[in-house]
């Protein structure tokens, strides 16, 4: 055995990776519930291509057998609903992980230098996990597929000048077809995954140049032993990844839960109106978007100010677009002495408290219809969406902030 | 060759002059992709006129038919209807059909239809916000979720804009322009070509 690890060690580095990235990679010892997200999300990704590579053998991106081939996926295909089930709430699933882990990072400060670049790489993920998600769900060709489809490529129409040929190019027709259906399953199945692995590889090779954030948002390289090893930190392998045992098998409990009993959850998961066919002529009456996506297509919908240049259908997705944007600068924006909640002040802890709420506001107001004070409450949640990032530089600087001890308490 | 040798200048403009050459190049061969999803050769070839006939239409009812992949809707809207257009003018952001890519020349009217035959209107199904279909509202007053001033129209469920019988946009909704009529003829009385303007003949 010592002989074939020798032999593969002189010709890849094998055992030098591993020591490198599990079993000498130091942890901060002090991780908690919130850090279990990041490799749940791992996960995640890994269910996702590995369902959809199965989804794959019996789907047919064709608009005239689309809708029939999920049907006999979930009818006909031996344990197919299965496998159709752990990809579609899958998604929905993944996306909590996501926010989670993102929550995570803006309570501890783990998009604070030297860790911009990670931030960076995650934003770019969370968007191309949105591309994913939203090309993914044209393909039942359901009627909400459809119609999601329609609303979100009619977006790009927006922009002056260039928006008209745009989507026309990103439809490949005059209406959302047949070409449309097969270029979202070509970005669906192959485009997009393949880059989502290309970046989570550049986000773990970020994160393990600089090492992992911790409750206490303290460097834990400041404090190394004779040995250079850090005081606080304890070996990835087999801590962590033990524990990270523990976080997959409780969310596989859940997961199994929602697949077995509540596959649907009440519309959240999975949309009635999917279960008709695409019909070109009929929108639903209630179009929502997933539940994921229902904070931002709030703040586009909350822009209804006719007095813009150029027109409020412009400047909603304009806010929508920037809303995303933004959340790029977070590293540049936070200008307090302190990372972690812990040993901020109060001024940060109220903001972060009213922003968690206006979002979730933001999301329950995009699943109901924009009529009356539902509009009004929009054009506020979208005032503290974008007050929370662009005063963070006052807020954060003005901020009481505590001592900040030397180890990890 | 020591380093004093070498012309740094000289260099560094090979190596720009390689690099846009090498940028010229790579634009060449990306074209033939970005081009491959514009809409194809059948695409473009779909989207004949389509013929309607509506001598079994009656007054005030909503006809969906389908003309290029789009809902086209067609109403033979009542006297009370072509009222409502008049009331309603106020309340509209575009209520002379200014935007002159949302209807032909010959629709730039009240009716947004051929003057010979008013009553009659065609439009193309999809709310000039982000491409939903709006839902017929034409029922006056309460009792349609619409306010008791609504003096019928069209709503759209995704985002809330209203139009009224002509599909003319009203004021303080998201959809930024009227709804677009496209060209059509009579063919007879009852006889729609719906994809040829009056002017034109039958492609």
């Amino acid at each position: 055995m010592e002989k074939i690890v020798a032999w593969i060690d002189d010709r890849f580095p094998m055992t030098k990776v591993w020591e490198e990235h599990m079993a000498k990679y130091y942890a901060p010892k002090n991780f908690n519930f919130w850090y279990y997200f990041g490799s749940l999300a791992i996960l995640m990704l890994v269910m996702q291509i590995v369902t959809g590579i199965f989804l794959t053998m019996h789907y047919k991106p064709d608009t005239e057998l689309a809708f029939t081939s999920v049907e006999y996926i979930m009818r006909d295909v031996p344990w197919g609903w299965l496998i159709r089930y752990l990809h579609a709430i899958g998604a929905s699933m993944f996306f909590i992980v996501v926010y989670l882990h993102m929550f995570r990072a803006m309570i501890y400060g783990s998009y604070r230098g030297p860790r911009e670049l990670i931030w960076i790489f995650g934003m770019v993920i969370f968007i191309a996990l949105m591309a994913e998600s939203f090309m993914g769900y044209l393909l039942p060709w359901g009627n909400m597929s459809f119609w999601g489809a329609q609303v979100i490529i009619s977006l790009f129409g927006a922009i002056p000048y260039v928006g008209d040929g745009l989507v026309e190019w990103l439809r490949g027709d005059f209406v959302i077809s047949d070409a449309t259906l097969n270029r979202f399953f070509a970005f669906h199945v192959a485009a997009v995954p393949l880059a989502l692995c290309l970046l989570v590889y550049l986000h773990i090779v970020a994160l393990h140049k600089v090492g992992s954030n911790n409750p206490d948002g303290i460097e834990i390289k400041e404090n190394k032993d004779e040995n250079g090893i850090p005081k606080d930190g304890i070996p990835f392998h087999p801590y962590y990844t033990v524990k990270d045992i523990v976080g997959v098998v409780v969310f596989l409990m859940v997961f199994s839960a929602i697949i077995f009993f509540v596959p649907e959850l009440d519309g959240w998961f999975l949309e009635k109106d999917n279960f008709t066919p695409a019909d070109p002529l009929t929108t639903p009456p209630h179009i929502v978007p997933l539940w994921y996506f229902t904070p931002y297509y709030s703040i586009l919908r909350a822009v209804t100010w006719e007095w813009l240049p150029g027109g409020a259908k412009l400047w909603g997705v304009i806010a929508m677009g920037a809303s995303l944007v933004i959340l790029f600068f977070l590293p540049w924006l936070d200008k307090s002495p302190v990372k972690s909640i812990r040993y901020r002040g109060p001024l940060f802890k109220v903001a972060l408290a009213i922003f968690i709420v206006a979002f979730i506001m933001l999301g329950w107001l995009g699943t109901q219809p924009a009529e009356g004070i539902n509009t009004l409450l929009a054009q506020i949640g979208l005032f503290i969406y974008f007050g929370f990032f662009l005063l963070m530089p006052i807020y954060t600087k003005m901020d009481k902030t505590k001592p900040v001890p030397e180890r990890l308490t | 060759m020591s380093d004093q040798n070498i012309d740094k200048g000289r260099r560094r403009m090979l190596t720009l002059a390689t690099s846009a050459v090498g940028a010229v190049g790579v634009g060449f061969a990306v074209t033939p992709f970005v081009l491959s999803m514009t809409p194809s050769a059948r695409a473009r070839a779909a989207g004949a006129p389509v013929e309607v006939d509506i001598s079994k239409l009656e007054d005030g009812v909503l006809l969906t038919v389908e003309w290029r992949g789009k809902p086209v809707w067609i109403v033979k809207r009542t006297p009370a209807m072509m009222e409502s257009l008049v009331a309603v003018k106020d309340l509209l952001s575009d209520p002379d059909s200014d935007v002159e890519s949302q209807q032909p020349a010959f629709a730039k009217n009240i009716g947004r239809s051929q003057d010979a035959r008013s009553e009659i209107s065609v439009m193309v199904g999809i709310c000039t916000h982000l491409g939903c279909s709006p839902l017929e509202k034409f029922a006056v007053g309460p009792g349609n979720d619409m306010g008791d001033d609504w003096l019928g129209g069209y709503f759209c469920p995704c985002h809330g804009s209203k139009f009224d019988m002509s599909g003319r946009v009203y004021s303080n909704v998201p959809a930024p322009t009227n709804l677009e009529i496209p060209p059509f003829k009579f063919l007879t009385e009852t006889q729609i070509l719906i994809g040829v303007g009056p002017e034109e003949g039958v492609a």
